[in-house]
């Protein structure tokens, strides 16, 4: 192995952990979602998909930076994820998991071609002032938008990590979670605070949208691939793990990134679904996730 | 079965048997498609319906499938009827790994799902890569026009109708038979709880391995019919996760761990999307017959959630009510 290669070789894996920190954003929308209601949002990267062309018209029509949009979108999805949970999702809380699966189904299936009957079938990509700037950090540069997004992402996830230990909502919706019933007994609006989750896990994914628009180009046909991205991320990190949906983010993230300076974009693939049969099998509870008597 | 309900198939069979004689070149082929969904969701609805395991990786069976006879033909000259028991084992052999992994760890629900899919992607990039079956450009079987060769399943739409009729027919009677034997209680007794009917001694994980087989089984044929009819296949659709999902989808709508569902559910779904097709193209919109698709879906599970089939079979008086 060369200097080179080496040089490369971090270079990508940096890459990548910048990256993987946006992707575990947005599984940590998932995690939050299914970890507290039991609830599989097959829609997840329909709506992240949402949130990147939000994120891309602001900025298309008014030049707004992703990073000042970024606020508004994800507190205009935390009022559609909560009345998206209140109206359609509430409903099939106790239903059996197929029945969700055809629900959310269905939502993603309208989110996917509303945006394509809206925006069309071209990828949109926005170009930031920043797009060319770098950090340097000893002999590896690093993309400022890149790390922009990282430190974004790394932000959010530490406010909803506040959100869950300092706050009573917070901590109710943690109740709620580890014990329905007993929530229920103490008196806690559990519906309620399952739209507040939902409208969180909502927040998260749109606010991903918004980052990830400044790496990634978005066209309506890649949603499906991050909803199953985000499963894979986060069922390796662990469900109901906040640092195991973000750890997740990190391995797919460098896996991405080191697939691709060997040339073989199937690797990411690969090495993410083998991933994820192994912890399957051996560690269903994640990496990092606690054991928890299903 | 009441004898309404018998009458009623009767007649339907008659009128299937004399279908291609009265409807003409779209016709058919919207009956063929609805006879196909209506095989592949009776064959999702054995492992999902009937003993309760989601399946989400069921594009996995029937590309192995159609990948193994289509390969034979094409290398080697050996005809579907040799190649299907070929690609019968191949995918038989496929589920009884991931059902083996997947029950002996106990993975349940999502997380069996999950594991579906994953298995069924990784075949994806294999095949992707595998340069006898032709990689990602694709597998061709040679089209010969007026060719009719019943002995290599050549020929027009008539004998492939006929074909998926047959199968249709036969998975809907050995369903039938399964419902009604040891095994199909016992399914029915794991889907309902499976660690109540593993106390009462049912052999739980040899009958959720049956199930799986079974289910591989009749994948793999309609994978055959399919790789036949349509003379391609590509790794990026034949093991698509929105192949499998379509698998899914009339058993669902129509009544899960009903005989009638799959097939309720295929003339549904498959006549809506036909209408919606219609009318996206008069709109010009794109996406938009997703989005009609994408609606019906939702308002059909809001408000028919168990399916139609059961409604509609109540309100026709043609099942007893359990």
């Amino acid at each position: 192995m060369t200097a080179d290669f080496l040089l490369a070789l971090s270079q990508a894996i940096t890459k990548g952990l910048l990256t993987g920190m946006v992707y575990g954003l947005m599984a940590l929308g998932l995690s939050v979602i299914f970890g507290v209601m039991r609830v599989v949002n097959f829609a997840h990267g329909e709506m992240m998909m949402i949130g990147m062309y939000l994120a891309w018209a602001a900025f298309d029509a008014l030049q707004i930076s992703p990073m000042l949009s970024l606020p508004l979108i994800a507190l205009l999805f935390f009022g559609a994820g909560y009345l998206l949970q209140r109206s359609l999702i509430q409903p099939f809380i106790n239903r059996p998991e197929h029945q969700q699966f055809l629900l959310l189904l269905a939502v993603a299936t309208l989110i996917a071609n509303g945006c394509l009957a809206i925006a069309g079938p071209d990828s949109r990509t926005i170009q930031l002032d920043s797009q060319f700037d770098s950090y340097e950090l000893g002999p590896l540069v690093l993309d400022a938008v890149r790390v922009h997004a990282a430190v974004v992402a790394l932000l959010i996830a530490a406010l909803l990590w506040l959100f869950f230990t300092h706050t009573r909502t917070g901590k109710a919706i943690r109740a709620a979670a580890d014990n329905h019933m007993g929530a229920l007994v103490v008196g806690l609006d559990v519906r309620r605070l399952y739209a507040v989750t939902f409208g969180i896990g909502a927040a998260c994914v749109g606010a991903a949208g918004a980052l990830m628009i400044t790496v990634i180009p978005v066209t309506p046909f890649l949603a499906g691939d991050y909803t199953l991205l985000a499963f894979v991320i986060v069922i390796v990190g662990g469900l109901g793990s906040m640092t195991g949906a973000l750890l997740g983010g990190l391995l797919i993230g460098v896996s991405e990134a080191v697939a691709g300076l060997l040339g073989d974009p199937a690797l990411k693939s690969m090495f993410s679904f083998g991933l994820l049969i192994v912890v399957l099998l051996l560690r269903p509870q994640g990496l990092l996730g606690r054991k928890e008597q299903r | 079965m009441s004898a309404r309900l018998l009458a009623g198939l009767a007649i339907l069979l008659a009128l299937l048997l004399v279908a291609p004689a009265l409807l003409g070149g779209y016709g058919l082929s919207v009956l063929i498609l609805i006879l196909y969904f209506a095989f592949v969701g009776q064959a999702w609805n054995i492992m999902m319906g009937f003993a309760g395991q989601l399946s989400l990786g069921h594009a996995l069976y029937a590309g192995l499938g159609g990948y193994v006879a289509a390969g034979l033909y094409v290398h080697y000259g050996i005809g579907p009827w040799a190649g299907v028991f070929v690609a019968i084992t191949a995918a038989v052999a496929a589920g009884s790994v991931i059902g083996y992994l997947g029950f002996r760890f106990s993975l349940a629900g999502v997380y069996f799902a999950l594991l579906t899919i994953a298995f069924a992607e990784f075949t994806r990039i294999g095949f992707d890569n595998w340069s006898w079956s032709g990689g990602s450009g694709g597998l061709f079987l040679k089209v010969e026009r007026g060719v009719t060769d019943l002995a290599n399943l050549r020929g027009g739409p008539v004998l492939f109708y006929y074909v998926i009729l047959a199968l249709t027919v036969g998975a809907f009677g050995l369903c039938h038979l399964l419902l009604r034997s040891r095994l199909g209680r016992y399914w029915l007794a794991i889907r309902e709880d499976a660690e109540a009917a593993q106390a009462v001694g049912v052999p739980v994980l040899r009958c959720k391995m049956l199930a799986v087989m079974i289910s591989a089984a009749l994948t793999a044929i309609a994978g055959v019919w399919n790789a036949f009819y349509y003379n391609n296949l590509f790794p990026e659709t034949a093991f698509s996760i929105g192949r499998s999902i379509e698998m899914t989808l009339s058993p669902i709508i129509g009544g899960l761990g009903t005989l009638g569902g799959p097939l309720v559910g295929a003339v549904v779904l498959t006549s809506l999307g036909e209408l919606f097709t219609s009318v996206g193209e008069a709109l010009n919109i794109p996406g938009i017959k997703q989005i009609f698709y994408g609606l019906a879906l939702l308002v059909i599970i809001m408000y028919r959630p168990a399916g139609l089939w059961p409604w509609i079979a109540a309100r026709l008086g043609l099942e007893r009510k359990p």
